[in-house]
């Protein structure tokens, strides 16, 4: 393999584990804090797809993608508010098979609305120009989304360890019932989550679809368990572990087809997902639980 | 506990992706059709409204139908989905039939003039309907079978027209277990794998020496039009640089691509869906691979076009049943001229067409079914489906789709297919290729 080869596929590895971070914190961030796997996040990203369709439709880009956001947080937040909260003193599985239903709901609607035929994805101009250095050619997107990743994962981390939101949710994450007591609002502080998780994802949508360009009902799936396993890989509940979960995942998925492995790829991810679970349950940065009795 | 509920969350994720992967491959082979709006649509889960349209479409199928009984009457069943997944597509080809009953509406046995009523039912694409419908045509004593779109009901229609002794002749059905497994079932098109020969001989005759292959892990559609390209290019001289397999639900290319580009392939075969064309076509431009995409049948469909953008479509090559343009052939030109009056004639048959007037192969194919059926009748000089059988062995028969002939199999024999190519954002006839 030749340097500039290897170059592209680095590129196109980080590229493509920085956009499965920004959906991974999705999931680590709920779990975090609700102790529930949301299925229904890759669908949301996916939604968030066909948001920006709409969208781009009658506005221009910087108009857009403001409206996507919002529409994706909204989205989390109305899923929360309808089929998670009722299900709160309800049994962990309960919000867990709710939280599946949503998510084939959501894929079924979206087949009823839009047909099962992939749509296209709006090109936002400025990030298709392709730069092109030597043997190497991407477009600024590629180039664009670990950046971005890594400087809203900064940003969330900010948030979350010096603000009085941030210190709520840790609070929460730690002692639902004794942050109720000690007078945070516990719903409103779930609620944040969501909307800190939809923005991420509909951003990761953005991100990712404009490199794919093409959005069809299940496109969310597959991205979301490789996600939903970024985060098991970096400790389920880790924002930082999320990230690198992502980065991993990426380039380790880019490399085994460059490699020749492209039949195994799928199946390392889910490999992996049970090696760490064997090996190390709480995953790379994942704190032991500690549960007193 | 929590390791418990990360191993039970663990198994509902696979259980997920299992299930996910099997809504996704039902949008996929539904994709299989040359002309997919319709078909696609139906599938789509937006079946409720189609299904509307070619029941109706179908009720008139069968009323045009009994119109021409009287005493010397010859029934032919014609097999199709009118509704379900590939309605679309069926009702195309009962269209086809219906059409070609028009046209030549009597056949001759011993000097006797019979008239040919075809007899109409719904398979609903699917395969315990098709079990159903098929004995109705039994039933009904038909005395040779037209279709049926989609391979699955086929297959599973093909033991009791075999019981019954009665000859089924398929016009799009392109599994080989269609006919391989039944002996009473033919079938007028050529088969999936024989459009991979036809696009290595096409890229030869191009001059390409260097070509890379992509296609998809686990689609025999797929996987099988490769093999055959790899095996045919390779006789005639050529050089298949790299082979890159890719999975379902893929929508990253670009380690693919990459290593295509690495492999400095002068075109790329990539046989695949109409999904993944699109993904493919841009992101191959993106990373600077400037080779043009060959493929077949499935990506002869206008909505790869309007997804890939026309400019980086522009030069891309797909390989077809059936083209309207074709103007070599005289039976052909006729029957395109034909058909066009008859679709614009009523407005109902536009819309079970899928809208316009533009016709698909299933149509022609259908048509060409007819009339080999008619022609191994009079053949034949009887009713008796085994004697059908064996006039339909030795039968030579002059189609809009070439002529046909079957090989011991029951499979047509063709040499020919055409070739498309995509100008100015449109497909385009470019020419047949006849492989030696």
């Amino acid at each position: 393999m030749s340097a500039s080869t290897f170059a592209q596929h680095f590129l196109t590895g980080i590229s493509l584990g920085g956009a499965y971070a920004l959906i991974a914190i999705g999931y680590t961030m709920v779990y975090g804090i609700l102790r529930l796997i949301n299925f229904a996040h890759g669908d949301i990203f996916m939604i968030s797809g066909y948001f920006m369709i709409f969208a781009m439709a009658s506005f221009p880009w910087y108009v857009a993608i403001p409206i996507v956001l919002l529409g994706t947080i909204l989205l989390g937040v109305v899923i929360e508010k309808a089929a998670y909260r009722p299900l709160r003193s309800s049994p962990r599985m309960s919000v867990m098979i709710s939280a599946i239903g949503v998510s084939y709901l959501l894929q079924n609607l979206a087949t009823y609305l839009f047909t099962a035929i992939p749509k296209s994805y709006p090109e936002i101009p400025f990030l298709k120009i392709i730069f092109q250095f030597g043997g190497i050619s991407a477009s600024l997107v590629t180039l664009i989304t670990p950046v971005l990743t890594v400087v809203l994962v900064i940003a969330l981390m900010q948030l979350i360890n010096h603000t009085k939101m941030g210190m709520a949710m840790r609070a929460v994450s730690k002692d639902t019932e004794a942050s109720r007591l000690m007078g945070i609002k516990v719903d409103s502080t779930i609620s944040m989550t969501f909307v800190i998780g939809s923005l991420l994802a509909g951003v990761g949508a953005i991100l990712y679809f404009t490199d794919r360009m093409t959005v069809y009902p299940y496109s969310g799936s597959l991205p979301g368990l490789k996600c939903f396993v970024a985060a098991v890989l970096g400790g389920i509940g880790s924002i930082p572990g999320a990230v690198i979960g992502g980065f991993i995942i990426g380039i380790c998925e880019t490399f085994l087809v460059a490699f020749g492995y492209s039949t195994f790829s799928d199946a390392f991810t889910f490999l992996l997902l049970i090696v760490i679970l064997l090996v190390r349950p709480t995953g790379l940065f994942g704190e032991a639980a500690t549960d007193k009795v | 506990m929590r390791r418990k509920v990360l191993s039970a969350m663990m198994i509902l994720s696979l259980a997920a992706a299992c299930l996910s992967g099997c809504g996704k491959k039902a949008a996929e082979t539904e994709a299989k059709t040359t002309e997919a709006e319709k078909t696609t649509e139906a599938a789509a889960g937006d079946a409720k409204t189609t299904e509307a349209v070619t029941e109706a479409a179908g009720a008139e199928v069968t009323t045009e139908a009994k119109t021409t009984s009287s005493d010397n009457v010859i029934k032919v069943g014609v097999f199709e989905p009118l509704t379900g997944e590939n309605g679309g597509g069926g009702v195309q080809e009962a269209q086809g039939a219906t059409y070609a009953n028009e046209q030549r509406p009597t056949v001759t046995i011993d000097g006797t003039e019979y008239t040919i009523e075809l007899d109409v039912v719904d398979n609903k694409s699917d395969k315990t309907e098709a079990v159903t419908a098929a004995q109705k045509l039994v039933s009904d004593g038909c005395v040779a079978i037209i279709g049926t779109y989609g391979s699955g009901c086929a297959i599973a229609a093909g033991p009791t027209f075999a019981d019954a002794k009665i000859p089924a002749i398929g016009c799009s059905c392109t599994n080989p277990q269609v006919t391989s497994g039944c002996e009473y079932y033919f079938r007028v098109c050529f088969l999936d794998p024989f459009q991979g020969s036809v696009m290595a001989q096409y890229a030869f005759d191009e001059g390409y020496t260097k070509v890379a292959v992509i296609d998809q892990l686990g689609d025999d559609y797929s996987t099988g039009l490769a093999n055959f390209f790899i095996k045919k290019f390779t006789e005639l001289g050529g050089e298949v640089v790299t082979e890159q397999q890719f999975q379902t639900n893929q929508s990253d290319f670009k380690a693919i691509l990459t290593e295509v580009k690495a492999s400095g392939a002068e075109a790329i075969f990539s046989p695949s869906s109409i999904t993944t064309a699109p993904l493919l076509i841009k992101q191959a431009r993106e990373l600077g691979v400037e080779a043009p995409f060959m493929a077949g049948d499935t990506w002869y469909n206008t909505t790869i076009i309007d997804n890939a953008s026309p400019a980086y479509t522009e030069g891309m090559v797909c390989s077809t049943f059936f083209d309207e343009a074709d103007t070599s052939n005289e039976v052909t030109v006729n029957f395109v001229k034909g058909y066009k009056e008859w679709l614009n004639a009523d407005s109902s048959r536009i819309e079970s067409n899928g809208g316009n007037d533009s016709i698909v192969g299933n149509t022609a194919l259908c048509f060409d079914t007819y009339n080999v059926i008619c022609d191994a009748i009079e053949a034949a000089g009887s009713t008796d489906g085994e004697a059908i059988k064996t006039a339909l062995q030795g039968i030579s028969s002059e189609g809009v789709t070439g002529t046909i002939t079957f090989d011991a199999n029951g499979d047509a024999e063709k040499d020919t297919a055409y070739i498309d190519i995509v100008k100015d954002g449109a497909f385009e006839f470019l020419k047949t290729v006849t492989v030696q």
